[in-house]
């Protein structure tokens, strides 16, 4: 499988990362080079082999279903860029 | 006492026990190499004065006979582990400014256990390489020397920017195992996702663990791969790995993939008998093309822990060959979830945009280095819509039958793997991946396997090349049995013979 140059321009977006039109070629053949490189893997037979959730078989371990920490807005907030009265400051997102 | 640097951290710990060196007196010595060794770029971040407290803290336990395992002891941290107001940016520019509310459970182990901080290490950007090139702090240089280099060349090398014609110490963990192997801290903690821990080992002569899965916790640690990543040591001896990752190890309520079963007392392994000990040789790992000198170096060591008295046996492994483009479908997916959070909006760098969508955007594509934004566009693309099943879940079947070829070798006896570290020494710095990323990503042929079945790895230094440059070897074990792999690791070690390392030539 290959993918065109609208296909890497719709992944850019989806990743939302911002490429131009110099780059995408570029990117497009290596792109093509890692997919050429995982191709090999068709030619395994997967049927009926469970896909791994786990690498090490062990219990999800369970705890008291209580507040264990919280109250720390100013070190929540402690590295943004932009802040405004204990919020996080973004471009207007509704209308 | 001539040298401080020139300890191992056994030594150290032990002379400091004795109260034969003070924590301040070795912690300076180190600040000191560090200070010299700017051509190598091993520090993102030098942390002397808090170094000094945490001597003096620890000069007044030892005193006190109050001291823990690593009472005093100088060593670097992968940039990767969040330090408490530290800098901490797995070396991306898009983490900008970065200083950590919280401290990783394993640095906040090492600290508990009485290590001093001398600062934070470079590696390859969010621990994607394998050359520590992909460094926003640009290029690590290993103190090895390129064949039949002057020093002089050496030096004038290091001081260009590129630092063009020098080794790379290998990656993610360039940064910590340059500064190992130069001597500018006794140990340092490093991270594997797929052999970002073994292969600088082998690349610079030093011992590196990869334990298994969930034997170390990864709060705290900057996301790559969550699956496969691990913490583990970079150190020179395999006694002074056992004695890291003893206090790096062990349960903690803040990673539920973290093991809770208590941490053996590792440093006991070493020396252990490993008569009677069946070792496996995966011909699968004989490559085509493969150089006959690794192949003899391979051979070599089994013919040791043969002499040691264990049996080596051929065993097979079959899926080998799908490990490593598996690899390059589950890391890059995990990848691309985990680095969703770099938003521009709640830390790190920020590229203004009209709107939210923009800011997203134009942030990550200033933010993230080449290599990273590759690896998420592949990531994003394999968990797209329509090629989800085709691409990931194939992967993820792969890795169970990659799981169940080591099950079946260890059910037949087999104690551990014998395998190559790496296909080659190490190369030089811009040599690699240029026009092809899987030239660069071959690298993990023999380590990436380890990661994708959750087993524990040690790679320790077998031997030189005929260029006289560090070849290493990989031990595989059962899980959670890194015991074996540090007996039979220093079996290794010791049959090798110490390498000395090249005099501090970029000093």
């Amino acid at each position: 499988m290959s993918v065109d140059l609208n296909t890497v321009r719709r992944i850019a977006r989806l990743a939302r990362i911002a490429v131009n039109d110099a780059e995408t070629p570029h990117l497009q053949d290596e792109i093509n080079a890692i997919l050429k490189f995982v191709e090999a893997l068709d030619a395994v037979d997967v049927e009926g082999v469970e896909p791994m959730t786990s690498v090490i078989p062990m219990q999800l371990p369970m705890r008291e279903d209580v507040v264990a920490d919280g109250n720390i807005a100013p070190l929540v907030l402690a590295n943004a860029p932009l802040t405004e009265d204990g919020f996080f400051v973004v471009p207007k997102v509704i209308e | 006492m001539t040298d401080l640097t020139s300890l191992t951290l056994a030594e150290a710990r032990d002379h400091l026990k004795h109260r034969a060196i003070s924590s301040v007196e070795i912690t300076r010595a180190h600040l000191e190499a560090i200070e010299r060794s700017g051509g190598l770029n091993t520090f993102v971040a030098i942390t002397a004065d808090k170094a000094l407290q945490m001597a003096e803290a620890s000069d007044a336990r030892l005193a006190r006979k109050e001291a823990g395992p690593l009472e005093g002891l100088p060593i670097g941290v992968k940039d990767l582990y969040a330090t408490e107001g530290i800098h901490t940016q797995a070396c991306s520019h898009i983490l900008d400014g970065f200083k950590p509310g919280y401290e990783s459970t394993v640095t906040a182990n090492l600290w508990r256990d009485g290590a001093v901080m001398l600062g934070k290490l470079n590696m390859d950007e969010f621990a994607m390489g394998s050359s520590n090139e992909t460094s926003y702090y640009g290029p690590v240089a290993s103190p090895w020397l390129p064949p039949n280099w002057s020093r002089d060349r050496g030096r004038a090398a290091a001081l260009s920017s590129d630092k063009r014609g020098l080794l790379t110490p290998g990656g993610s963990s360039g940064g910590s195992a340059s500064a190992v192997a130069a001597h500018l801290c006794l140990a340092a903690t490093a991270s594997d996702t797929g052999g970002s821990i073994r292969q600088p080992a082998a690349f610079t002569g030093l011992v590196g663990v990869k334990p298994t899965y969930g034997r170390c916790s990864r709060y705290g640690m900057v996301a790559f791969a969550s699956s496969l990543d691990q913490a583990g040591p970079l150190a020179r001896t395999v006694r002074d790995a056992a004695i890291m990752l003893r206090s790096m190890a062990g349960p903690d309520a803040k990673d539920s993939t973290c093991s809770p079963a208590p941490v053996p007392d590792y440093e006991a392994a070493v020396g252990r008998s490993v008569k009677g000990m069946k070792i496996g040789v995966p011909k699968e790992y004989r490559l085509e093309g493969m150089s006959s000198e690794i192949d003899a170096l391979w051979a070599r060591g089994a013919k040791w822990l043969r002499a040691a008295g264990a049996s080596v046996v051929d065993v097979s492994l079959p899926h080998t060959p799908y490990a490593l483009p598996a690899y390059y479908i589950v890391a890059p997916a995990e990848a691309s979830s985990n680095l969703a959070r770099y938003d521009g909006v709640r830390y790190g760098l920020r590229e203004p945009g009209a709107d939210i969508t923009e800011l997203y955007e134009k942030t990550r594509a200033k933010g993230f280095g080449t290599e990273v934004r590759r690896r998420l566009m592949i990531g994003t693309y394999v968990l797209s819509a329509g090629y989800y099943d085709a691409y990931y879940v194939r992967a993820q079947k792969i890795r169970t039958l990659i799981k169940r070829d080591f099950e079946r070798v260890f059910a037949d006896g087999v104690d551990a793997i014998l395998t190559p570290a790496t296909p080659s020494a190490a190369f030089g710095i811009g040599e690699k991946g240029s026009d092809n990323p899987v030239e660069m990503y071959l690298n993990d042929v023999f380590t990436v396997t380890v990661n994708m079945a959750g087993l524990p790895g040690l790679v320790a230094p077998a031997g030189l090349s005929s260029d006289g440059l560090p070849l290493g070897l990989q031990l595989i074990g059962r899980p959670f049995d890194e015991e074996t792999l540090f007996a039979l690791g220093e079996t290794i070690e010791q049959s090798a013979g110490r390498m000395t390392l090249p005099e501090p030539w970029w000093a």
